[in-house]
């Protein structure tokens, strides 16, 4: 007799550990919930560890002002079917009252801002653990992430010093102030995470899949058109058949010119293409470190 | 959908600073087209600007700004491929400073380990410490990378030689599947593509090596372990009396209807459900999450352990432990207490006794000198406030593997296996 599970069920099964380890060391943790297909799977696995209890976390959004309508839309219908209790930390109020500063000029983004307002979210409801969808393929910062990863009174990463993380033993010793990121899909890749979801026929936003939309290009990425981005005079609209590949504000995230309309479709269409998942994010081409920058300050 | 029946493999890669590694892994990542167009233009652009002649493959794991502008790894790097057969992932872990501590930390959860050998310069200390770790470590496969074969004529004589010393070593330690590849990495003899340059070998290639290599039994299938992390307790209406316990089997076959003792109170029941992330199953095994549920009320918390009623973990507060020290700032303290994580058990510890210092170089017990600083091994005695329910390391890499955390500053300075 022989006993072993394909590579996403074992992918599934070491994300509900790190899920309920979470759940029985930390006293308050949350979810960092974006309405993007990762933390989608995260809220999909969420519920499967905790079956048939409720998922034990609190989801926090922080709401740029800037996403995508289609995105709030399937938070919200998200949120109300399982019974979840979500916190929307807001960027737009933040403004407001002066805690942070909008930037200006043709690429301004709200994506550096989300930091401040995390960060206050996570000391107003005392959270000592935040659990994120980040994937170590995603971005070569994000690859030398633990699964447990310690921020200081701060916020801050400091990546010179992480814990050894071995077998499965999670140290999440932290002074009173200090909390962790937790991130159970650290060994997912995006096409694990298509593959996965396209087995389980988990329902996804509409953004994901093949439709029409305005808009223009900007050193060689497609933007959608939105009242958010300022454009420049010879940055012409036009309506292309697009899909969004991850899903961020409106003002940083390229859409891709395809005609991919199922999940099926789209494994097919990442597994043959030769561009990574973030390549159309143009907040991690400000330099060549600008993932591991705004991580060191406690971006997601 | 083919990828259905893929299963997953970890493997990590160790060597010294010139051998190759890097462009080993590179390799692979380019031959098995698993390197993105825009990742490639990037790390062209930083080799230009770099001065460099060639792409340098290691960028696309030295991510850190410290990293690209020392030149060197800092930290375990995790790298992500797939062949139509199987998944890989591959703790890439560098070879100074704190070497020892990330090729321990790289080898816990690996089912090989690939040892990077320079042809020119054969078996060194590099090679054999890095052999006593994946012994140590019990990885239950190897393959020593012959590397750099173009820069010795592609000889047979060459790669005889490595063999036979590698094995005459690894005859002393407890390694039990050892296999040799001649590669070139930087011209990909061997790596993804079988060489026309060596007609002698004939021997698979690397990637065929690690696409079906028999990783099946790795896990041990026959001690019922089962250490609970928490309880699944719905209070609503539909579950009204439901008790789960949580976890993720460590070890043997769980099956509903199976007798079941419990740890530390002994009591016995049977298991009435086993609930997994599809719903109901009939059994589980390593490494499945599932939730049991058993058919006596019981008081049942997190840290408690499920085992068959003839075949128990060993329950003690006195253990031996084989540690590798991790702490630069802080040697091991005799008498010293330390926090300890075991399965789902959290302790405190006393260090009673130091046997001694293993010299990773000769395999010599130095009862000497047995201070302990960073990358240090050593064999020592604890005792815990509370008994823990332990497997030798050998027997099980879960249930036999331990955590030692400074309390002061919580940070991880040990690693250790249960001798």
């Amino acid at each position: 007799m022989s006993y072993h599970i394909n590579h996403l069920k074992e992918l599934e099964s070491e994300s509900i550990f790190i899920l309920r380890e979470v759940a029985a060391k930390f006293e308050n943790p949350v979810l960092m919930f974006s309405g993007g297909k990762d933390s989608i799977l995260m809220v999909h696995l969420a519920h499967k560890a905790f079956y048939p209890a409720k998922i034990p976390f609190t989801l926090l959004h922080v709401d740029t002002g800037h996403n995508f309508p289609e995105t709030i839309e399937y938070r919200d219908g998200l949120v109300e079917k399982l019974g979840l209790k979500l916190i929307v930390g807001s960027v737009d109020e933040a403004i407001k009252n002066g805690l942070v500063t909008e930037e200006k000029g043709f690429d301004a983004s709200r994506n550096g801002l989300q930091t401040a307002v995390l960060l206050d979210e996570l000391e107003k409801g005392k959270f000592d653990a935040a659990l994120g969808g980040a994937r170590r393929d995603e971005e070569k910062a994000r690859a030398k992430e633990r699964f447990f990863s310690h921020r200081d009174e701060f916020g801050q990463w400091d990546p010179k010093n992480q814990r050894p993380e071995l077998w499965n033993l999670f140290n999440n010793k932290h002074q009173i102030g200090e909390h962790f990121r937790v991130f159970p899909i650290s060994n997912w890749t995006e096409l694990d995470v298509w593959q996965y979801l396209a087995v389980e026929e988990v329902e996804l936003p509409s953004l994901y899949f093949s439709h029409q939309r305005e808009v223009f290009k900007r050193e060689g990425t497609l933007l959608a058109d939105c009242d958010y981005i300022n454009k420049r005079p010879e940055e012409v609209v036009y309506v292309e058949t697009v899909r969004c590949r991850t899903i961020g504000d409106m003002t940083c995230t390229g859409v891709w010119e395809s005609d991919a309309s199922t999940v099926e479709d789209i494994i097919k269409e990442i597994s043959t293409t030769r561009m990574t998942e973030r390549g159309g994010r143009t907040d991690d081409k400000r330099s060549e470190t600008s993932m591991e920058d705004r991580k060191k300050h406690g971006y997601f | 959908m083919e990828f259905k029946n893929s299963e997953l493999l970890r493997f990590t890669t160790a060597g010294s600073v010139d051998d190759g590694k890097s462009t080993l892994i590179g390799r692979l990542l380019y031959d098995s087209k698993s390197i993105y167009q825009d990742q490639y233009d990037a790390i062209k652009t930083a080799s230009e600007k770099r001065g460099e002649e060639n792409v340098n493959l290691a960028l696309l794991t030295d991510g850190l700004k410290s990293e690209r502008e020392q030149g060197i790894t800092i930290d375990v790097a995790y790298r992500y491929f797939s062949t139509p057969k199987r998944k890989f992932i591959i703790a890439d872990t560098p070879g100074h400073i704190q070497y020892t501590r990330n090729m321990v930390t790289g080898a816990s959860t690996a089912n090989v380990a690939l040892v990077i050998v320079d042809a020119r310069h054969g078996v060194v200390e590099q090679t054999k410490r890095h052999a006593i770790i994946a012994s140590l470590l019990q990885i239950p496969h190897l393959v020593v990378c012959i590397n750099k074969m173009d820069l010795v004529d592609y000889s047979q004589e060459v790669y005889n030689k490595v063999h036979d010393d590698f094995e005459a070593f690894a005859a002393k330690l407890d390694i039990k599947d050892v296999s040799f590849i001649p590669i070139s990495a930087l011209d990909g003899d061997n790596v993804v593509n079988r060489s026309t340059n060596m007609d002698w070998y004939e021997g698979s290639t690397l990637i065929y090596y690690l696409e079906n290599v028999h990783i099946s039994s790795d896990h041990n299938f026959i001690d019922v372990r089962f250490p609970v992390q928490t309880v699944i307790r719905p209070y609503n209406d539909d579950f009204h009396d439901y008790r789960g316990y949580a976890g993720r089997v460590a070890g043997g076959v769980l099956k509903k209807g199976d007798d079941i003792m419990l740890l530390p109170s002994g009591f016995t029941s049977k298991i009435s459900k086993i609930q997994g992330p599809d719903g109901e199953q009939e059994e589980a095994f390593p490494p499945q999450s599932v939730t049991v549920l058993i058919e006596d009320d019981i008081d049942i918390g997190r840290g408690d352990m499920i085992v068959r009623p003839n075949n128990s973990a060993t329950v003690t507060q006195d253990i031996d432990l084989m540690i590798c020290w991790f702490s630069s700032d802080k040697q091991l303290q005799l008498r010293g207490k330390y926090s300890i994580l075991h399965t789902s058990q959290e302790v405190r510890c006393i260090v009673k006794d130091i046997k001694y210092r293993l010299d990773i170089n000769s395999l010599h017990r130095d009862m000497e000198n047995k201070e302990i600083k960073m990358n240090e091994i050593a064999r020592i005695s604890i005792r815990t406030t509370k008994p823990l329910f332990v497997d030798p390391y050998r027997k099980n890499r879960i249930t036999g593997s331990v955590i030692i955390i400074d309390e002061a500053t919580n940070n991880t300075v040990a690693a250790g296996m249960i001798v």
